[in-house]
């Protein structure tokens, strides 16, 4: 614990100088309009409280935890699809790869065409930009188990399916948390960008209509919050994955 | 107990059989050693005797049964301990009673209890496997494949991954726990020392393809002691053996 703490002083030294140079350049320009100061966008972050905190972050905040649930779902049951069937990672993991290739940030103003500006347009770019390194990461969980331990397994008698609950599925607990912790920032990501393209709130669609009124400064308050919200996703992730892992690199 | 009538096995990739033609008998209650130059498919006798590898031609008859299709017949400890590090030391040994079902929980916490306690383990229940040494891993994995409940054990060179001392100490742990329990051993190792002062009887592998085992009564009754191994005819035995195991490794 003590070692970590000391490893984020220099992190902690280098955000503060960077937001030095940003709060220096800013007043150098003089500009709100184009780049607000650091302290300018605190400001506006707590002018705006009202409706950011009571409107658009929850609005963001749904989007983000409709969009990981069903990534969860889909990516753990792809994972364990291709797990037990060797013609179902044949047929599936290409296809799962090329998805990835398909850039949704365009394709998202056809979801909202498709979907409207509710819910569930934002939710699909979410899904499509978590649920890959989801499937991706937990199937190596899966295939990371020694084949001694199966082995041993199938000696006791296991079945394929207590092989998978007893072994494969702790085995791959690890995976299952680093996956999550990637797909959080992503999810978060993609529901802005959702909201971004057409909605009617979110922090996405709000910053994007500050933008419209020329308010830097009100630009920047949403997009502060939404990186805050998810640091503190992670880091609530990050704690439940230490009580629960406890034999990480063994 | 067990008997191999005319066994031959060939790996896919090899254009020579492992195993050619082999029979051998060991009886109940025997602690019989297998000893051979590395490489020579010593442990492909076991992974045969437990069911991962089956035989091309030939039949393998435990308690006078045919093994095709039967499970539980036999308990298998391999060379790594094989402790699931997620699972505390005592949850481990309840594996094989979990997957064999059909016990409660009281009554598969008792016999793990008892097992525990018979290899010296009665405090450490609820460590985690990291938590413990070497020797103690290994004396754990092995309460582990009694809880098999088979009378059949095949230990493939449960020591070879400890240091000498601790070797010594499990060599004469291990022959206290079988004159108590009288269970039929299968033991694989590649030190003649280690099989000289564990067996009644020692059946010696002559290179690839295994065509025949000899046997090699151990002139001495038990209890032993390290004192045992320096009787001249176990000494005589030992240069036999020795020289046999070179002769064939060249």
């Amino acid at each position: 614990m003590k070692k970590a703490n000391r490893g984020n002083l220099p992190a902690a030294g280098l955000t503060l100088a960077l937001i030095m140079v940003w709060q220096a350049a800013a007043m150098g320009m003089d500009a709100a309009y184009i780049l607000p100061s650091p302290w300018q966008v605190l400001v506006r972050l707590w002018e705006l409280r009202g409706p950011l905190f009571s409107a658009h972050l929850p609005a963001t905040m749904a989007v983000v935890g409709v969009g990981l649930g069903i990534s969860v779902v889909l990516g753990l049951g792809l994972a364990m699809l291709m797990d037990a069937s060797p013609a179902a990672e044949k047929a599936l993991y290409p296809l799962i790869v090329a998805s990835q290739t398909i850039p949704t940030t365009a394709l998202a103003p056809l979801f909202v065409l498709w979907f409207g500006y509710g819910l569930w347009s934002k939710v699909l770019v979410a899904v499509l930009i978590t649920f890959f390194p989801i499937a991706i990461t937990v199937f190596d969980g899966f295939r990371s188990v020694k084949t001694e331990m199966t082995e041993l397994l199938f000696t006791f008698g296991a079945s394929k399916r207590q092989i998978f609950w007893k072994l494969k599925l702790p085995a791959a607990l690890p995976y299952f948390f680093s996956a999550i912790k990637m797909a959080i920032p992503l999810s978060v990501i993609g529901a802005a960008i959702g909201e971004w393209l057409g909605a009617q709130s979110g922090l996405g669609y709000f910053s994007r209509r500050m933008m419209t009124q020329l308010d830097g400064a009100g630009v920047f308050a949403p997009i502060l919050l939404l990186s805050v919200a998810a640091m503190l996703l992670v880091a609530i992730v990050s704690m439940i994955e230490k009580r629960v892992i406890t034999w990480r690199g063994q | 107990m067990l008997t191999f009538k005319n066994v031959t096995f060939q790996y896919e990739a090899d254009g020579f059989p492992t195993i050619d033609r082999l029979s051998f008998h060991v009886g109940r209650g025997e602690f019989v050693s297998v000893v051979g130059p590395s490489g020579c498919g010593k442990s492909t006798i076991f992974r045969l005797v437990n069911g991962l590898l089956s035989p091309e031609r030939g039949e393998i008859l435990v308690d006078g049964a045919s093994i095709a299709g039967r499970k539980r017949y036999c308990g298998y400890m391999p060379q790594q301990d094989l402790l699931f590090p997620w699972r505390t030391v005592a949850e481990n040994l309840r594996l094989p009673l979990e997957i064999q079902g059909g016990l409660s929980t009281v009554e598969m916490d008792a016999r793990v209890e008892r097992a525990l306690e018979a290899v010296g383990l009665g405090a450490w229940g609820k460590k985690m496997p990291g938590e413990l040494s070497g020797g103690m891993r290994q004396r754990a994995a092995f309460a582990r494949t009694v809880l098999t409940g088979s009378q059949l054990l095949l230990l493939d060179e449960p020591f070879s991954a400890l240091d000498y001392l601790t070797r010594l100490s499990m060599r004469e742990w291990l022959l206290e726990q079988w004159e108590r329990e009288r269970k039929t051993v299968l033991f694989i190792t590649h030190d003649v020392e280690e099989a000289l002062f564990l067996s009644g009887r020692i059946l010696a592998a002559e290179g690839t393809p295994i065509t025949t085992l000899r046997s090699f009564p151990v002139p001495s009754g038990y209890p032993r002691s390290m004192e045992t191994l320096r009787q001249p005819e176990l000494l005589a035995l030992k240069e036999e053996l020795i020289s046999m195991l070179r002769r064939n490794a060249g």
